[in-house]
């Protein structure tokens, strides 16, 4: 991509502790997480973080807990401070802001969804809805204008006057994210926003940000322990483990290609048919031409599953693969069947015979 | 008791005698200890020329030791020390605290003219609404109602008024200063590690102690004097629980107001405040039966109402009078009491309809 990041962490390290410059150090002569801990006594947060984040995509932060990435979420704003490092924003360092500065970044520029949802209790939803805009002090017609829109768009006319402790989770977490596009920022935090939401109102939820992502083209920066909502939703996932990135990339890369046996074994439990796409698997044409006993034309972007269950479950099929209507590769049902297969899987099968 | 420690003395030769000796410091000492008679006991002994008899060994207190050393001062030196080093502090003292705390008076003063000089045709309905829109619950208006009529058919009216208006000035007085100081106290660890045992001093010196410091300082005629009693005793409680009331906000929102870009005062007004406003109830509830309790003792320096009464039914063993008076105390605490707990729920309903 030759257009600039719009958020770029460099060289980003946070110790907890008395003295983090001293401990520093050390963790730069590459002492480890573990050993920090019992010799210095401080806590290793992050260590070493590169990541660049796209304009208009979703960066999907991925990693159990403890991995760092609430606390890396949190560097964005400056809601904790780095210990060392840059944070880069439309190519202007964060770090170099005053507080004014830094307020009015959080007021105009990124906007924050919480996995407690974290509205003001004693505010009805329309009021928690407005309370970016009220902050900056926006007229209250405005305000009010603006949040009922943002609440309509998330599904929640007719529930402006109540309370959020009269409405369910999924509700609540609906206001967080209204009350988010209300402020109209072009980056969107979000911290396992929908981790404390029930399995059917996730799905419900992803739908949702998707669905409004495909409109607003926010920079929205998700954090969840959960790979399959991170696979749903990455354009570019990145995972953590203790405070390090493990690895980057597109998330059928890192399905296809995991470089760590850690995220094998994360990999290794997904629905593979359902994450993985028809052109992770395809071969390209290179200008060749479409094969002529083609059984059909698929679309690149169709996950696997959709697939299978075109083609009955007959594996002898080739598919015609297009993009934008025009062909672009083939698929054979054969080499769809293997790539369901996890490599930790099939490596253990091979032992075994 | 007074013998015990002292007795030594009438044995002719102090026990500690030989310690100084053995120190060689006889010099430093000076010649004979005093003969004076320190307690009762002592003079007694003297008089009837028997030798009291001491412990074997007494304890190295200050008294006894002056027994062997009359350069070692004695336990009565020290106590009139802090009395002399108090008069001496008093007029500076009295120079600053005097102007300072003299709208007291005029509030106190102010307060008391205005509830006895309004008819009570007016004052009592006026006692009922208000408690009606403070508690909206007709169990307590009514108790309000039955329990004041029934002061006032007792001829206790006046002086319940009394007692009310100093409860009511000086539960004002200690929420308007208790609330900012325990919102700095939230906000500051060190503001709170220093504040917290004056605090603890406050509330766990016996009430009658720090009535002594305020009747050298103020004359007794002066209002002033019991409303400050009444005020360092009552503001505790709504100082420790707004302190407490803002550090228990939860700290989820209060991220998420960082997070919007909040500045310290929106996020004070907007959040913290509204949101320990459950907890700060509490501790004005507190400061109005604090306040109802030192305002009895304080009738002891002419605080006026219902703990006269009781003072009076002390002194001349009036045991009707007392009982009397002391059932309006109970009646008064009772109505405070259910109308600012009820005003309290209906502050955390607002925070929490479902």
């Amino acid at each position: 991509m030759t257009q600039d990041p719009k958020v770029r962490l460099r060289g980003l390290y946070k110790i907890f502790g008395n003295d983090p410059a001293e401990a520093l150090k050390f963790v730069k002569q590459g002492v480890g997480k573990e050993q920090l801990l019992v010799d210095h006594q401080h806590v290793l947060g992050l260590q070493d973080i590169n990541v660049d984040m796209q304009e208009g995509e979703i960066t999907v932060v991925m990693g159990l807990s403890g991995s760092g990435k609430s606390t890396l979420i949190r560097h964005l704003n400056r809601l904790i401070e780095p210990t060392d490092g840059e944070i880069l924003l439309d190519g202007e360092d964060v770090m170099k802001l005053s507080e004014d500065g830094l307020r009015q970044l959080r007021r105009k520029k990124m906007s924050m969804v919480f996995q407690k949802f974290a509205l003001l209790p004693h505010r009805t939803v329309l009021q928690n809805a407005a309370m970016a805009m009220k902050v900056r002090g926006v007229p209250e017609a405005d305000q009010t204008r603006e949040a009922k829109k943002w609440l309509d768009r998330v599904g929640l006319t007719g529930y402006e006057n109540h309370y959020p402790a009269q409405l369910s989770g999924g509700m609540q977490q609906r206001v967080g994210i209204a009350r988010a596009l209300t402020a109209n920022t072009d980056i969107m935090l979000m911290d396992e926003a929908f981790s404390a939401l029930d399995p059917l109102i996730r799905t419900d939820m992803q739908d949702l940000l998707l669905e409004l992502q495909t409109e607003l083209h926010k920079t929205i920066i998700f954090i969840t322990h959960d790979l399959d909502e991170a696979l749903k939703l990455a354009d570019h996932l990145v995972i953590l483990k203790d405070g390090r990135v493990v690895q980057q990339g597109e998330p059928q890369e890192i399905l296809l290609e995991p470089n760590d046996p850690y995220i094998e074994d994360f990999v290794s439990d997904i629905n593979r048919a359902r994450v993985l796409k028809v052109r992770s698997v395809m071969e390209p044409l290179n200008g060749g031409k479409a094969p002529k006993d083609a059984a059909g034309e698929v679309d690149q972007n169709e996950s696997l599953e959709k697939i299978i269950a075109r083609s009955g479950g007959d594996t002898t099929h080739t598919y015609t693969v297009t993009k934008d209507g025009e062909p672009v590769g083939t698929l054979e049902m054969k080499s769809l069947v293997r790539a369901l297969v996890p490599r930790v899987a099939s490596e253990a099968g091979a032992r075994k015979s | 008791m007074a013998g015990g420690l002292a007795d030594f003395k009438g044995t002719g030769m102090a026990f500690y005698d030989g310690l100084f000796e053995a120190l060689g410091l006889e010099d430093w000492c000076g010649g004979d200890a005093s003969s004076a008679p320190l307690s009762m006991a002592d003079l007694l002994a003297q008089n009837s020329g028997e030798e009291a008899t001491g412990p074997i060994f007494p304890f190295p207190s200050l008294d006894n030791l002056n027994e062997s050393c009359a350069a070692v001062s004695q336990t009565r030196d020290l106590t009139k020390g802090i009395e002399d080093s108090f008069l001496a502090a008093k007029p500076a003292l009295q120079t600053v605290l005097d102007p300072v705390t003299q709208p007291l008076s005029w509030l106190l003063d102010g307060a008391l003219w205005t509830f006895n000089a309004i008819p009570w045709w007016i004052m009592i309905p006026l006692l009922v609404v208000v408690s009606w829109y403070a508690s909206r619950s007709k169990g307590v208006t009514i108790f309000v109602a039955v329990s004041i009529l029934l002061m006032a058919f007792v001829d206790h009216y006046d002086v319940a008024m009394q007692t009310l208006s100093i409860i009511f000035v000086c539960t004002s007085i200690s929420v308007l200063i208790g609330v900012p100081v325990g919102i700095a106290m939230s906000k500051s660890d060190r503001l709170q590690r220093a504040i917290v045992p004056v605090l603890d001093l406050l509330q766990t010196l016996p009430t009658f102690v720090y009535l002594i410091p305020l009747i050298f300082l103020f004359s007794v005629t002066e209002s002033k004097l019991y409303g400050i009693a009444i005020i360092l005793y009552a503001i505790v409680p709504v100082i420790r629980l707004t302190d407490l009331g803002i550090r228990l906000v939860d700290q989820d929102v209060v991220e998420a107001a960082n997070a919007f870009g909040m500045t310290s005062r929106q996020k004070l007004t907007g959040v913290e405040l509204p949101l320990a406003l459950p907890n700060i109830m509490a501790g004005v509830n507190q400061t109005i039966m604090m306040s109802l309790a030192m305002v009895v003792i304080a009738s002891l320096v002419s605080a006026p109402g219902l703990g006269v009464n009781v003072l009076r039914g002390i002194r001349n063993l009036e045991l009707g009078v007392g009982i009397v008076a002391g059932i309006g105390i109970v009646l008064l605490a009772v109505i405070l009491d259910r109308v600012s707990k009820a005003a309290l729920s209906r502050a955390d309903m607002t925070n929490m309809k479902h």
